[in-house]
């Protein structure tokens, strides 16, 4: 290997600057998984009736199912009954910002994530979950006079036990796989937003997910539904002290979007990656699914996934109504021994129904990446178009990129086009941009970038400026 | 302002340079002629810092500094610019934002603060107007989808906001129709200045009808076996690189310095 490319190596090692803990009175249940765990969380949440029988049925499916393993992934089995199903911070949840502990004020602050409404970045709503539970939703009076409901999910379910019941499990059902039903089981808390008929949700809506206490899995479960011409703009974010254990962050995401809907969900994921060695990290596995239900609906996913030492997850769109649009914009980076097997799943059953997948993979280290798609056109889908797209990026010569795409077609006036393309940072493009005076840090990050340009342009754009940084961060080295 | 001394180059183990003298003063051009496989490319690399080159004797002065030891970044913020001779190209990279952080990097090297957003828009526009490019061309990937005259252009258009001490530009003329070989001259000449000199390696004469140089020098089989004033160049167009070839057989090693 040349001493440019050694040099590249060098570049790709991060500090994990979200790695911190936080010292909080917890309220944690021992580790273990029953029935008795089940119930107990529900009643921690003084649930409704038929939400305990909804978990204990996904439950008693899930105990019957295997844990998948056909991804492109390695990792030890794991342990159920050595995570705990909830912790929560002691006492009553605060019912305002001026009640919520100091030191989880603290906590998000330091991460970039300011509660106080005064501080907070204008225009974004942000419901904060810490472990099990939301501590904090802001600006809940301003989306309330629009009409718009925006809260933790368990709050929902007291509140709104009726609309819950509607939708949730609609799009992914409790035994839809073998996460998404323990998910069903002994999920926490999350996020629930509905939006009413013709209202454009006058902020953006933001989760941020962290987990704090050891030994502890994170179940979050958000549902939003967007009724008829409403518009939506949701972005969640998310991240993890620094342990040598791996942990569990298992969630389920569901879409509703109604006739003329728009629904724009953007993923930060920066969960803990683990160390060099690929000790410790995050097993992020989860199940995002939207439902374009109504004619002209829009459903559009874009994430940016830099963290966990496990990835696996295929956010998808079922195309249902007539002319409804889905679309995947995805960049996912690799590093040291992170893997990552993900994609998404489109599938058009309506007439006249478009997709676009955009997947930029980027592998450095010793990380995995693998593009996994399935684009599937129904028999009475006619008309149904799909565009993807799939870049691999490497860096270094120990990393790896694979793509699986699969293609279904019922229909014989589908058109699907497919393009993927595998590149290496070329020595040229690095010496060209030294030449021009940028350090071979700035110019690995440069190439980088303008690699996941179409995806980073479909974020929103408070949120694009810190895709790009922590994507530096991901890729910075010893220099600087 | 540059001082070759006696360079010797070699790649995966084949000599390339093989001993050779030039010095540039302040606000010279020089030009470097020579069949193809001469190493004129080879040295224009090598003073801009690429890295898979052996040095294997001799040395380079550069404002009085060992150029040899800085890594390519260093050398380009202390002036040093080399115009490809095949830019790459950058997916996703605008023109703009490569400048820009090339203009920062010198700024942030030299102790200065970065360039305000709205003084680089203005500075970018100014000198896109320079190789008759319409503003668009700056929003664009840099060499993405350019055609061969677009790409050697864009060359010169960076070298204009980067406004270097010692330009090298690399065969800038190849592949260019006769005019955009005139634009990208007229780029050129009007960059010309006391305190900044240029070395101008081409293959052909032409170029040099357009960019009169101080000095010709003819680099042949990693020497420079004749030097003169800009009538060599003339010369050598009349009758071509034959002879220089016939004369290396008749004397092995011969070089008029």
């Amino acid at each position: 290997m040349s001493a440019v490319g050694q040099d590249i190596e060098k570049l790709v090692k991060r500090e994990y600057k979200e790695g911190f803990y936080t010292e909080i009175d917890s309220d944690t249940f021992p580790p273990g998984l029953d029935e008795n765990v089940v119930r107990a969380i529900s009643r921690k949440k003084e649930e409704p009736e038929f939400m305990l029988e909804w978990r204990l049925k996904a439950f008693r499916r899930w105990q019957r199912m295997e844990e998948p393993r056909w991804a492109h992934l390695r990792f030890p089995k794991i342990d159920y009954q050595s995570i705990s199903y909830f912790s929560a911070p002691k006492g009553e949840r605060p019912k305002s910002l001026d009640e919520v502990d100091p030191k989880l004020l603290e906590t998000y602050e330091k991460l970039g994530i300011p509660l106080e409404e005064q501080k907070a970045l204008a225009g974004v709503a942000v419901d904060a979950v810490f472990d099990s539970v939301s501590v904090a939703t802001t600006f809940r009076e301003k989306l309330a006079d629009a009409g718009v409901i925006f809260c933790p999910i368990s709050e929902a379910l007291q509140e709104y036990p009726e609309l819950v019941r509607e939708y949730i499990g609609g799009v992914v059902p409790a035994a839809d796989n073998y996460f998404a039903a323990l998910n069903s089981a002994v999920f926490s808390d999350g996020s629930f937003v509905y939006i009413p008929k013709g209202v454009r949700c006058p902020m953006e809506l933001s989760t941020y997910f962290r987990i704090n206490e050891m030994n502890t899995g994170q179940f979050e479960r958000t549902l939003i539904v967007a009724e008829e011409g409403s518009y939506v703009s949701y972005l969640e974010g998310c991240t993890a002290p620094m342990r040598d254990e791996n942990q569990l962050h298992a969630a389920v995401v569901e879409l509703v979007a109604k006739e003329n809907a728009q629904i724009k969900y953007s993923t930060v994921q920066n969960w803990y990656p683990g160390d060099e060695q690929g000790r410790g990290g995050v097993y992020n596995l989860v199940t995002k699914r939207g439902a374009c239900r109504g004619a002209n609906s829009k459903i559009s996913w874009t994430q940016i996934e830099t963290g966990s030492a496990i990835t696996q997850k295929y956010p998808s769109v079922v195309l249902e109504g007539d002319n409804s649009i889905g679309e995947f914009y995805s960049v996912a980076l690799t590093n040291n021994m992170q893997q990552a097997d993900t994609g998404t799943k489109m599938i058009h059953v309506g007439k006249n129904t478009r997709s676009t997948i955009i997947s930029k993979g980027i592998s450095a280290s010793r990380g995995q990446n693998t593009y996994r798609g399935l684009v599937k056109i129904v028999k009475g889908a006619d008309n149904a178009r799909n565009y993807s797209r799939c870049d691999s990026l490497l860096i270094g010569n120990h990393c790896g990129a694979h793509t699986f795409p699969y293609l279904e077609s019922k229909n014989p006036s589908a058109r699907i086009e497919h393009e993927a393309t595998t590149s290496k940072i070329s020595e040229d493009q690095l010496f060209y941009c030294m030449q021009r005076g940028l350090n071979e840090e700035d110019a690995v990050s440069l190439i980088v970038n303008g690699f996941c340009k179409e995806v980073f342009r479909e974020l929103p754009m408070e949120f694009a400026v810190e895709a790009r940084k922590l994507l530096e961060i991901s890729l910075e080295g010893a220099v600087g | 302002m540059l001082s070759i001394d006696n360079l010797h180059v070699r790649i995966d183990g084949k000599a390339i340079l093989k001993g050779i003298d030039l010095d540039v003063g302040s606000g010279e051009v020089h030009a470097i002629m020579g069949p193809n496989g001469s190493g004129k490319s080879t040295l224009a690399n090598v003073l801009a810092g690429r890295e898979n080159f052996d040095v294997t004797q001799g040395e380079v002065k550069y404002l009085g500094e060992d150029l040899l030891a800085l890594p390519s970044d260093e050398r380009a913020c202390k002036g040093v610019f080399l115009a490809f001779q095949y830019p790459v190209e950058i997916p996703g990279v605008s023109n703009v934002y490569l400048l820009k952080a090339a203009v920062n990097a010198r700024r942030k090297y030299h102790g200065e603060k970065a360039i305000a957003a709205g003084e680089f828009l203005k500075l970018v526009k100014e000198k896109v107007k320079m190789v008759d490019m319409k503003e668009e061309f700056l929003q664009r990937a840099v060499n993405e989808g350019f055609s061969g005259g677009e790409k050697k252009r864009n060359e010169i258009f960076q070298m204009a906001v980067l406004e270097p001490t010692l330009a090298i530009l690399d065969e800038t003329d190849s592949g260019l129709d006769i005019d955009a070989m005139k634009i990208v001259a007229d780029g050129v000449n009007a960059l010309r200045r006391e305190d900044r000199s240029m070395i101008v390696v081409t293959h052909y004469q032409r170029l040099l009808d357009y960019i009169v140089p101080d000095r010709v020098h003819v680099l042949a089989d990693g020497r420079i076996v004749k030097f003169g004033d800009k009538n060599l160049a003339l010369e050598l167009e009349k009758e071509g690189y034959g002879w220089i070839r016939d004369r290396l057989e008749r004397e092995p090693g011969a070089a008029t310095r």
